[in-house]
């Protein structure tokens, strides 16, 4: 909430959200390569907290269980009944543990733009949704390494079978720039992106509410910056969908590539 | 002579290229909802293989929609 009541007190002249809102002034070590801001303390905040709700959900666990236990045996669950069961099947449970871990880092990064007075998700700034696809782009690989051996693994990827020679000319460079170059960017992109303009969003709707609120033109204006707070709840609504979304979608894809590669035919 | 200027567009010309960048994604993700939707009423025992699909589907669409918004912010001249 700060940077949206920093953005709409500065007088009677409105600004729209700008990118600037994800380069918050720094807090610690300010000009050393540690210099942390607002946003990195929440993702070592959510970060803790995840741990900590995991280590103490399976610290003892008991073959009936009770209290935290519970919700952490549902937590995991989800995950494999509906992403690792339904495309990787009982053979592919392996990759449960990771992308149990994927699922709910992402998601409890993406959380935090809701959570009033912390107001941003941490996975709208490059750094993180870049280091979560790497990680998913080592997992994919490994698996389909270890699945066909590195030939095997390169041949079935980059030369698909049951199309005339000539074709590969064409179709080798496609196949290569889609799999290994595009596939990490788009997952890093495509969490980012979703969350930067989805907290604008919200950004604008409550700075404008704000606004129209606390530095009227008109008497209309008040009225008007009430329905606007209106809106810019329903947003925040569905804003809560966005992140459970995108959370799936990122752990989604990266089993759809842990399986393409351990598949023998692409 | 003076150049004419026969039509004009002032403001911001980001977001009426935005508004158009969107209309493809929009209608992308309606169809592939619309067809899952479709198939998940004609065969209701399909509904978690379409639904995860359906998923991938508006996950790879709506890419281009969110590539307009970062362009919007690189180009913001």
């Amino acid at each position: 909430m700060s940077g949206i009541v920093v953005l709409a007190s500065e007088g009677d002249t409105w600004s729209p959200p700008s990118l600037g809102e994800f380069f918050p002034p720094a807090i610690f070590f300010e000009g050393t390569p540690f210099e942390m801001n607002r946003i990195h303390l929440i993702a070592m905040l959510m970060t803790g907290l995840l741990s900590l709700f995991f280590v103490m959900a399976f610290r003892n666990p008991q073959v009936v269980p009770r209290g935290v236990q519970n919700v952490g045996e549902v937590a995991l669950d989800l995950v494999r009944t509906y992403i690792v069961d339904e495309i990787l099947g009982v053979e592919g449970r392996k990759y449960t543990a990771y992308l149990t871990t994927l699922f709910f880092l992402i998601l409890s990064f993406n959380v935090t733009g809701i959570i009033p007075f912390v107001n941003m998700p941490v996975s709208a700034t490059i750094g993180f949704p870049v280091f979560l696809a790497l990680t998913s782009y080592v997992a994919f690989n490994w698996a389909g390494i270890k699945a066909q051996g590195i030939g095997g693994y390169l041949s079935s990827n980059l030369f698909i079978p049951g199309v005339p020679k000539v074709m590969y000319i064409l179709l080798t460079p496609i196949e290569f720039l889609s799999t290994f170059i595009l596939r990490p960017i788009t997952l890093a992109l495509r969490l980012m992106v979703n969350m930067l303009a989805g907290h604008l969003m919200l950004v604008l709707f409550f700075s404008a509410a704000w606004y129209f609120i606390f530095f009227p033109n008109s008497p209309l204006q008040p009225i008007l910056g009430i329905g606007v707070f209106g809106a810019g709840f329903a947003f925040t609504l569905f804003e809560s969908l966005i992140i459970v979304i995108q959370a799936y979608i990122f752990t989604l894809l990266t089993a759809v590539y842990i399986a393409g590669a351990t598949a023998e035919h692409h | 002579m003076d150049p004419v200027n026969l039509a004009e567009v002032t403001g911001s010309v980001a977001a009426i290229g935005y508004g158009l960048a969107a209309i493809g994604p929009g209608v992308g993700i309606g169809i592939v909802v619309g067809k899952a939707i479709e198939g998940m009423a004609r065969q209701p025992e399909m509904t978690g293989v379409l639904r995860t699909n359906m998923f991938l589907g508006i996950a790879f669409t709506e890419a281009l929609a969110l590539i307009g918004v970062g362009l919007g912010f690189v180009w913001q001249g």
